[in-house]
């Protein structure tokens, strides 16, 4: 097979005063025409620093030390910055992660899309613009001469990332490098991204490099993968053979620790390989624990209870309060959680899950109905002392590890914070030895107490929130899409210590997601949500096997292929 | 967008009403008004006819809402001083002060805008360095002192301007200009350039600060991997969103030279409305000043309802609601 792209031993490096980092080490990788690559590894492997290093877009100081990037027989390193540009676009495209932010916000599509083809296709005026209309409808945007007016904010999350692609198809270019295209969107429009790539790599005889984090995408749409870890590659093969027999041991983990969405497994398999990662706790006896002591008798009753909730935002307002548009959140939403039950939230992003987690955390207050705190109700009078006591009984885990902890604070005084304002330790030395010990506890070290949030990673962040949220005693956890910014193999060592956790304490978890595998493994039972109500709420099991809401299928049908990976080992 | 508008236009009444109770409150609490009209002989019941004619024996609420009327018509009564309408000495004024603030605001703008620029593309080379400590300096440096030497260098060392004053003016009605004359200019240039100065520093820092943030953002990475030219790269995707905050600032600022030019127009002896109310300050001119706050707080309401008007310009995101 002819290449279109390969690089030899490419070797990329970052010197900084501490000394020089090697991102990457001796990477060879070819592409083809009209063949889909994934690039597969965790963060920090060195991934997207090869996507950048071809086009020539590494950021400083960094720079490709040795080897070499040859491009149709040509070779790329060493060129002037007035050749690469004109590769760049015409000959490679790029996209990237974020539809929100790759699009400049003050200009219209049409603009960016005419500015681009002007440059790339030696097109003016209006052939250009009929050039900009034939390629938004190639990525399949309907309307779209109307559609050139309009500005980027105006358009989806999927439509944005429709744009992207055909900014990038704009020159006409022999080689995509997609960089986590499709990381920042919803399951349905991670679909319809991935089969718009690969019907566009087939159709023009594109060669594709996906560069991604997730083991599904590369299962849906790669024809070979390459597997990095720490800058080096690892194993490069046919999709179904690293997939399915992976030869190299980091990848045996990886692909293990992928949550299963075919069966129920009791704990999440961990990287193994990656030195370090052995999860190492001094745990603490509950049972005499001061953690261990709001324990009451457990009950057979419902933790949480919420009848008929209905919350709407005001979209754009208006004096005359039939001319406000609203939008409804949460719509006649009524569930119970049973008390030491898992109970799953999922649907797409704009559902009104993370809506509901927040009604019941009290941070938003329902416009109608009733939320009851194991038999409190909650919502009626919230300042109450009744309902404030209910209240500390539901702790939340935030999604995003690196806004919500405050950088200003240590971390012996984050997780203290509920400790002295409910006054629940006799003094400052109880305190901090309590702290000491759920930070232990949650596999951290007493040691990080000193420290402040920007040291750790986002796992070990997760972790500190986890601790935060154990120091008020709580009963209820309400988990936010607590891994979805993690890597995989973070992910399985925090789902494990939430389930851990959950077991030792009794506590009740609501655990929000928009990932299917990882709620079938966390999860008793499951309610599907969609535009703010409920579909469907069921057993976990039975979700999975017999669905019975018809988006229910439709959510569960759009799970990523996982068939390549062999059966899973129930 | 009117929505928007009429807001914003009911906001800037309130703050209105609010300096002009401030400014109304000055008559009452700064010292007793006959006594700073009247001569030092003058008897109890020549004292007591003026309190009447003045109407201060009136309730406060009645005084107040006469103050207001007169105000809305201009009338902000006569100078303590001078015993001429506040109105009309302000009027004439008040070219000067404009003047000086609109070719000072021409040069911030410009040297602001264009090596802000410039500093923030090549943050690395020498030349940027050195503007950069340079306009430290600016900031640093009190505006009297800056007047001060560029009077010493130029007007008393060199002899290539005149050290103070306005001259050179040609009436248009009402309006002295001294824009249309060599030596309006020549008389200009120095107090236009004292006051422009902190002005020029700070839009320059802003504007370098806020190229370089966006040029870390994804949608230039994304630019420059679809080869897009630097110029376009620059000028086209990342000046105009560098202009959100600094239209902000600007639109302050430009209130702040009119109402602040005091300091300017003293070391240069600018016959401005600046001048003026630090003559009514000295000798307790009361109605100046009290006119003088309400005027300020007028231009800087008026400010800001253009800055916000000029973000639904800039800023589709704006404009186009939700």
């Amino acid at each position: 097979m002819t290449e279109l792209l390969k690089t030899n031993d490419l070797d990329v490096e970052f010197p900084t005063r501490r000394g020089t980092v090697r991102a990457a080490r001796s990477v060879s990788l070819a592409v083809g025409p009209g063949e889909v690559v994934g690039l597969v590894g965790e963060s920090g492997a060195g991934k997207s620093t090869i996507g950048n290093a071809i086009i020539d877009l590494l950021e400083a100081p960094g720079r490709v030390s040795a080897g070499s990037i040859l491009f149709e027989g040509e070779e790329l390193c060493g060129r002037s910055e007035s050749e690469m540009r004109s590769i760049r676009g015409d000959r490679i495209g790029m996209i990237f992660q974020d539809p929100q932010t790759s699009l400049n916000p003050l200009m219209t599509i049409g603009a960016q899309l005419i500015e681009t083809i002007e440059k790339t296709c030696d097109l003016r005026g209006s052939s250009a613009k009929t050039r900009a209309v034939e390629l938004l409808e190639q990525v399949g945007i309907t309307e779209a001469l109307p559609r050139l007016a309009a500005y980027p904010h105006q358009f989806s999350g999927g439509m944005r990332q429709r744009v992207v692609i055909a900014l990038a198809l704009a020159g006409d270019p022999d080689l995509i490098i997609a960089d986590e295209p499709t990381t920042a969107l919803d399951v349905s429009i991670q679909a319809q991204i991935l089969d718009l790539l690969k019907r566009l790599c087939r159709e023009r005889d594109l060669g594709v490099i996906i560069v991604t984090h997730d083991i599904g995408v590369v299962a849906s749409i790669a024809d070979r993968v390459v597997v990095m870890y720490r800058g080096e590659v690892v194993e490069t093969g046919d999709v179904a053979q690293v997939l399915g027999a992976p030869r190299h041991e980091y990848t045996k983990s990886l692909i293990a620790a992928v949550p299963r969405a075919d069966g129920k497994l009791d704990r999440f398999s961990s990287v193994d390989y990656i030195e370090g990662n052995v999860e190492p706790f001094q745990r603490i006896d509950i049972q005499t624990h001061w953690l261990g002591q709001a324990q009451h008798e457990r009950t057979s009753g419902n933790a949480i209870e919420v009848e008929k909730l209905e919350l709407s935002f005001v979209l754009q307002k208006a004096i005359i309060k039939r001319n406000r548009k609203l939008v409804r959140a949460v719509a006649d939403v009524s569930f119970e959680v049973k008390e030491g039950e898992t109970f799953g939230l999922v649907g797409e992003s704009g559902s009104g899950k993370s809506t509901v987690a927040r009604l019941i955390a009290g941070l938003h207050r329902p416009d109608a109905g009733v939320i009851r705190v194991n038999g409190q109700d909650v919502s009626s009078s919230p300042r109450s002392g009744a309902a404030r006591d209910a209240r500390r009984a539901v702790q939340m885990i935030f999604q995003d590890p690196y806004s919500s902890l405050n950088a200003r604070m240590r971390v012996i005084d984050i997780v203290a914070e509920p400790i002295r304002f409910y006054r629940t330790a006799s003094n400052e030395a109880e305190t901090r030895k309590i702290v000491g010990e759920l930070l232990d506890h949650v596999g951290l070290g007493a040691q990080a107490s000193l420290r402040y949030p920007h040291e750790f990673s986002g796992g070990q962040r997760q972790r500190i929130s986890i601790a935060r949220a154990l120091a008020s005693r709580p009963r209820i956890l309400i988990c936010d899409e607590p891994t979805s910014a993690l890597d995989v193999s973070v992910q399985a060592t925090i789902l494990n210590l939430l389930k851990d956790l959950q077991q030792e304490l009794g506590l009740t978890m609501l655990f929000i997601s928009h990932d299917l595998p990882v709620v079938r493994q966390m999860c008793d039972r499951i309610a599907v949500m969609r535009h703010g109500s409920l579909c469907e709420v069921a057993d976990a099991e039975t979700l999975f096997s017999d669905p019975q809401h018809e988006y229910s299928r439709h959510l569960l049908d759009l799970m990523p292929r996982m068939d390549l990976l062999g059966k899973a080992e129930v | 967008m009117i929505f928007f508008v009429l807001k914003r236009l009911a906001q800037s009444v309130l703050v209105m009403a609010i300096v002009s109770a401030v400014s109304f409150s000055l008559f009452n609490f700064v010292g007793d008004p006959v006594n700073n009209m009247v001569g030092q002989d003058a008897t109890r019941e020549q004292r007591i006819e003026i309190r009447q004619q003045l109407g201060l024996d009136d309730p406060i609420l009645t005084q107040y809402a006469r103050f207001l009327g007169n105000a809305l018509q201009g009338d902000f009564g006569l100078s303590y001083r001078i015993k001429r309408p506040v109105d009309e000495l302000i009027l004439e004024r008040l070219p000067a002060t404009l003047e000086l603030v609109f070719v000072s605001a021409i040069i911030a703008l410009v040297v602001g805008i264009t090596l802000g620029i410039y500093t923030g593309i090549r943050r690395s080379a020498w030349t940027s360095r050195i503007i950069l400590s340079v306009s430290l300096v600016g900031v640093s440096l009190p505006t009297f002192i800056i007047g001060i030497a560029l009077i010493y260098v130029f007007a008393v060392h060199l002899r290539w301007l005149p050290s103070s004053g306005r001259s050179g003016t040609m009436e248009f009605g009402w309006w002295k200009t001294s824009l249309l004359t060599i030596d309006g200019w020549r008389a200009i240039i120095l107090p236009a350039i004292t006051l422009s100065l902190f002005q020029l520093t700070l839009i320059l820092r802003l504007v370098r600060a806020e190229m370089l943030e966006v040029m870390q953002t994804d949608f230039i990475k994304f630019a420059r991997a679809r080869g897009l030219s630097e110029r376009a790269i620059n000028f086209r995707h990342a000046l105009r969103n560098t202009l959100v905050p600094v239209i902000t600032i600007i639109g302050l600022n430009i209130g702040g030279l009119i109402a602040f030019s005091v300091i300017t127009e003293t070391v240069f002896q600018w016959p401005g409305t600046g001048l003026m109310f630090i003559q009514a300050v000295d000798f307790v001119d009361v109605p100046i000043m009290a006119a003088y706050l309400v005027f300020v707080a007028l231009l800087f309401v008026l400010i800001n309802l253009v800055v916000d008007i000029l973000y639904f310009v800039v800023d589709p995101r704006i404009r186009l609601g939700n």
